[in-house]
């Protein structure tokens, strides 16, 4: 006999207003990867499920298969990461690490470490102790990892060389980092697999390989300059959107509330 | 074969294209439209062309309205001191047909959300701004944004450009349960949630 209701822990990536005032959620399982389902009536302020399915919550849900959608019966919350809604930056951050995640992953695909991953960087962000920005780096890096896109930080992605400690350069079309030799030759090559090559300055290589290779707990006590964060940030961004082939939307709101603190000044 | 006539096909269509209404429902209306008396039917094609004729966004509070100023900015009668934030024109009946409150409104017509590349500069926050500057008589914003991740991050961003302005900001009590939507709130808890609003 086919079971009809059954039982999943889920992060709420994404949810969307659905007929009269239902919501379709995205979700994200441990089991069962990325997954739809209808949270019936979750608009209306009267129903009891709508706290337990906002968004990045983490929760226990009953569903009842359905002819297309897979339809909510119970939700209960596990953890709201209530502390990371109280701020707006870090509301930014949640809103970009679910959609890194959403975007980088398939319906019905399982993938265990992105989302356990999800699960303690959620926890984390909420912890005024971490530098969200720092965080967002180290995630992308393990999320890039898990989902097989992995950047090379140890050898000339071309020749295979070790990379000297001296200024390189990194080709998110080639998936990794270059030596000076072998980065010259790609960009000229009309056929080069590296002709959107950069170069990575010695102290972000350090920072990029430190954040890949270690536990957060760890990698979390690294201070940097504003100028060798944004390098970082900026040659993730380039690597993240080439695999992508788009641009994510919450990147926009993170660089408008950096720039935003100014314009409320003036008013 | 399908002998649907085209002209029945055609509203099914617009109908189903309305938010809220599956197939069935698109089916249902266009039926019922063609049984009713063709004065119903008449009636409702003209009150539809009127919708894009008469109808103006208030250039005070960025309300739909008849008229501009709309109906509530030009009530004499209104603490003008006083400007509650919403979502969505929906917003300020549901919080009209409570009787409780008597200032005026500002309607954002939407709020941040990031996943759907919403971004403060989609809404009306500008506007306000400029309100704000230009009316020195108001005291007191309401942020009365949804209970939900959207609405929050909208209040706190409001926060941020309002704070320096030295005017007091409150937001709505937490009486309202969160990820629901303010237009489904009943008025009793409507009501109590402005009575219990919080200064932020
Ligand atoms: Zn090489
Ligand atoms: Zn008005």
């Amino acid at each position: 006999m086919r079971e009809r209701l059954y039982r999943v822990e889920a992060i709420v990536l994404k949810r969307t207003d659905y007929g009269e005032a239902d919501r379709l959620l995205t979700l994200f399982t441990p089991d069962l990867g990325k997954m739809r389902a209808i949270a019936k009536g979750a608009r209306k302020p009267s129903s009891r499920k709508s706290g337990h399915v906002e968004l990045f919550t983490h929760t226990a849900l009953l569903l009842a298969k359905g002819r297309q959608l897979d339809i909510i019966t119970q939700a209960d919350t596990i953890d709201a990461f209530l502390p990371l809604r109280e701020n707006l930056e870090r509301v930014g951050y949640a809103y970009y690490l679910a959609e890194l995640v959403d975007r980088f992953s398939e319906e019905g695909t399982e993938n265990r470490a992105l989302y356990d991953l999800f699960l303690r960087a959620l926890n984390w962000l909420g912890d005024a102790v971490n530098n969200p920005a720092l965080l967002a780096r180290f995630f992308e890096l393990r999320l890039l990892q898990y989902v097989g896109y992995r950047p090379q930080l140890f050898k000339c992605i071309h020749c295979g060389k070790a990379i000297e400690p001296i200024e390189n350069y990194f080709s998110a079309e080639a998936g990794g980092i270059l030596d000076p030799d072998c980065a010259q030759t790609q960009r000229e090559h009309i056929a080069g697999h590296a002709r959107d090559a950069q170069i990575l300055s010695l102290t972000a290589l350090k920072v990029l390989r430190y954040l890949q290779t270690r536990e957060w707990e760890t990698a979390r006590g690294l201070r940097l300059t504003p100028e060798v964060l944004s390098e970082v940030e900026a040659l993730l961004q380039r690597f993240i959107t080439h695999h992508l082939e788009r641009n994510l939307k919450s990147v926009e709101f993170l660089r408008e509330l950096k720039a935003g603190a100014s314009v409320g000044r003036q008013a | 074969m399908d002998t649907t006539p085209r002209a029945v096909t055609r509203l099914i269509e617009e109908f189903h294209r309305l938010p809220g209404v599956g197939p069935k429902t698109a089916q249902r209306l266009t039926f019922h439209l063609l049984r009713a008396p063709k004065e119903q039917a008449a009636a409702l094609a003209e009150a539809l062309a009127q919708l894009n004729d008469h109808i103006v966004t208030c250039s005070i509070c960025a309300n739909i309205a008849e008229e501009n100023p709309c109906a509530i900015c030009r009530d004499e009668a209104r603490d003008r001191s006083i400007v509650c934030v919403v979502e969505e024109p929906l917003d300020v009946l549901a919080i009209e047909r409570t009787r409780e409150y008597r200032g005026l409104y500002h309607v954002l017509h939407g709020a941040i959300s990031p996943v759907e590349g919403i971004g403060p500069e989609d809404l009306r926050v500008q506007e306000l701004l400029t309100r704000l500057e230009r009316d020195r008589g108001i005291q007191e914003i309401v942020l009365a944004t949804n209970p939900n991740l959207e609405g929050e991050a909208t209040a706190m961003y409001l926060e941020r450009l309002i704070k320096p302005l030295g005017i007091k900001l409150t937001r709505l009590a937490r009486g309202l349960p969160v990820g629901g939507d303010l237009e489904y709130a009943d008025e009793v808890t409507l009501t109590r949630a402005l009575e219990g609003r919080r200064e932020v």
